[in-house]
């Protein structure tokens, strides 16, 4: 057997060889891990990336296994998720990592997203990649929004009734819109099985395409770095950046240990304090959708709080739906709302510097007020935040073209 | 750089703390002080549990070989003393009324119990079984302060006897006129149960406890189990740190 082989075509060059004249597979690890280069001063800010990837995993994963003994049905939805907590072996492990999974999933994605405000990577060449993170952003947002009505509690019930309602704002076609969502003349059965088909198919399948699509663009012009600085512009003789080291085995060396460190924090919430203080999963929730029974407060889940505090700042109804949405879409504008020559805030005048630090604070308190009932006091300060959320946008033109800029060094700044 | 960073995490945590400090409020709930760690009193709760409560309410999530292999109780010991109304361990704990004509005799059915730690508390259960008292326009006979207008009779009458709510009032004079504001004072035995006021808020406080447990059946395994797991995490982080600062040492 050996012999005839040698005469006819001897091996060469062994498995991967064999491998790569059909795939190219080792052409794919150099280009994107072993010969991707970025720069060796990345921080903190530029783990969440990574994190995020490790979220998705995790969701994704736990996701299969929660779908083995959860049923779609209104009748049987809020008891088979007590059974995943309670009969089933681990499952109360796989359903709180994927409960806390969801918070965290945007805990992530929000450091991500501020990370890019702070070094300005979404500006010239990376627009494609901040747009495309932004469409994952929308798609994350409805699958957070069709997997919280899955365990059929009382908040999931009214909360998706509170959020579906407000396409009727639209005028004309709102409530035909509002019945199409549904399926139903109020949420039922059906909208609960078509939820889950949403979230368990179409929307995963359009996020793991996204992620894809996002990290392809991410690699085609290079990753950027605290300083805003365009390492591709200064290469060696060999045609490698100066500041640029391989993404494996360094960047993989260095993110192994945020993954870790990341993990141990998602483990004390999971092992700890899986409520979260009501705010991951909401107390109400341990009840299951009643009809007849509305909850005392109908707050949606923290992470979309924010968004919901500016819908209920607005007396109209239809203006609210408006600003909502245009809040949530503002943000994809910023390559061409920030006219600043520099990218990074280390170079940026002190205009930039408020104008972010106001809008951080605007996002999080704006938080705070969607948990707190529509009164008073509560009102004003969320027009008051309001107000300064849209104005970070829309005078960013502006203060970012009037804005005194440092001079950006050649080379990336690293102290080894 | 650095001192803008620290300026913003200085924001964030005055902003945090305020919103921690605004959260709550709410009705006045007495602290139920359960120990979900002491075996006994978990047991206890479950006598009573059965004894008192098991006839209307259900915990239909909750099955007995469960509550027998996490309280240390023997199969024997739990036909004996706690299945009354079930034939086998792996049964859940159900009630024989159904629920239209619960509803129909109570004005609403009695909820089912597996959860009401985790939605309501355990303080709220604790508060709300101590604070029945007598009021004579109500088809039970009975209020409660936590939850007024409860169609749930005094269940636990034989033990605590009845009280009554005393209430003071407060005359003031605003803008000329006289307001009356009436104040919560406390309770008042009326008429005496078998047990004294300290062992019925033990009693209670036992059954505060088992349906704590009841809620989440995993709590103190999982807390176990979580040490362990960052535990071997830390390890694990200490390795990868080598590791990186190896690979990372030729970066200049």
């Amino acid at each position: 057997m050996a012999r005839i082989e040698a005469e006819v075509g001897k091996p060469q060059g062994g498995f991967m060889k064999w491998i790569d004249d059909r795939f190219p597979f080792t052409e794919t690890m150099k280009y994107h891990a072993t010969e991707y280069y970025a720069s060796k001063n990345f921080n903190i800010w530029y783990v969440f990336g990574v994190l995020a990837f490790v979220v998705l995993f995790i969701q994704l994963f736990t996701g299969i296994f929660l779908t083995m003994n959860y049923k779609p049905s209104a009748e049987e939805a809020f008891a088979s998720v007590e059974y995943i907590m309670r009969d089933v072996e681990w499952g109360w492990l796989i359903r709180y990592m994927h409960s806390t999974g969801a918070s965290f999933f945007f805990i992530v994605v929000y450091l991500h997203m501020f990370r890019a405000m702070l070094y300005g990577s979404y500006k010239k060449p990376r627009e494609l990649i901040w747009i495309i993170g932004m469409l994952i952003f929308f798609v994350l947002m409805a699958e957070a929004f069709a997997g919280y009505l899955l365990p059929w509690g009382q908040m999931s019930y009214w909360g998706a009734q509170v959020i579906i309602s407000l396409f009727g704002a639209i005028p004309g076609i709102g409530e035909s819109i509002v019945e199409y969502i549904r399926g139903d003349y109020s949420i039922s059965d059906i909208t609960l099985n078509r939820f889950f088909a949403m979230h368990v198919i179409l929307l995963p399948l359009a996020l793991i395409g996204l992620v894809f699509v996002h990290i392809v663009a991410l690699h085609e012009v290079g990753s950027n770095n605290p300083d805003g600085v365009e390492i591709k512009n200064k290469k060696g003789p060999d045609g490698i950046p100066l500041d640029g080291i391989a993404f494996h085995p360094y960047h993989t060396s260095k993110d192994l240990v945020a993954i870790i460190v990341f993990l141990m924090i998602f483990a004390a919430v999971i092992f700890f304090a899986p409520e979260m203080g009501g705010y991951f999963l909401e107390h109400a929730n341990f009840e299951p959708a009643n009809l007849r029974a509305t909850p005392e407060h109908i707050a949606p889940v923290w992470y979309f709080t924010p968004f919901y505090a500016i819908l209920r700042a607005v007396p109209d109804k239809l203006w609210g739906f408006i600003l909502f949405v245009l809040a949530v879409l503002l943000p994809l504008f910023l390559p061409w709302l920030d006219r600043s020559r520099v990218k990074s805030i280390r170079y940026r005048g002190w205009m930039y510097k408020t104008a972010l630090t106001v809008f951080v604070i605007s996002f999080i308190t704006l938080g705070w007020l969607g948990v707190q009932p529509a009164e008073g006091p509560y009102v004003l300060a969320a027009q008051f935040f309001s107000v300064l959320y849209f104005a970070f946008f829309i005078l960013m033109p502006y203060y970012t073209t009037i804005d005194k800029t440092k001079p950006v060094p050649e080379r990336v700044v690293y102290h080894g | 750089m650095a001192k803008y960073m620290r300026t913003v995490f200085a924001l964030m945590f005055v902003l945090l703390s305020a919103s921690t400090l605004a959260a709550g409020g709410g009705a006045a709930l007495d602290e139920s002080g359960i120990d979900p760690g002491n075996v006994n009193s978990l047991q206890r709760g479950a006598r009573n549990f059965m004894n008192y409560c098991s006839g209307c309410h259900s915990a239909k999530y909750v099955r007995f070989n469960t509550i027998g292999k996490d309280l240390g109780l023997t199969e024997q010991e739990m036909i004996d003393n706690l299945m009354f109304n079930a034939e086998k361990t792996f049964e859940t704990i159900n009630i024989s009324m159904r629920e239209q004509d619960a509803a129909r005799w109570f004005g609403t059915a009695p909820p089912d119990l597996s959860l009401m730690a985790r939605s309501k508390g355990s303080d709220y259960i604790y508060s709300f079984l101590r604070s029945f008292h007598v009021d004579p326009d109500s088809p039970t006979g009975v209020d409660n302060r936590v939850l007024p207008g409860t169609s749930m009779p005094h269940v636990l009458w034989e033990l605590q006897g009845f009280q009554e709510a005393v209430y003071s009032t407060h005359t003031e004079t605003m803008d000329g006129k006289d307001v009356t504001t009436t104040h919560f004072e406390g309770f008042e035995a009326v008429t005496p149960g078998s047990m004294d006021a300290e062992d019925f808020d033990a009693f209670v406080r036992d059954t505060t406890n088992f349906l704590a447990y009841i809620a989440e059946p995993i709590r103190s395994d999982r807390r176990k189990l979580g040490v362990w797991v960052l535990m071997f995490l830390l390890f694990f982080l200490i390795i990868s740190r080598m590791l990186k600062k190896q690979i990372w040492k030729d970066v200049k």
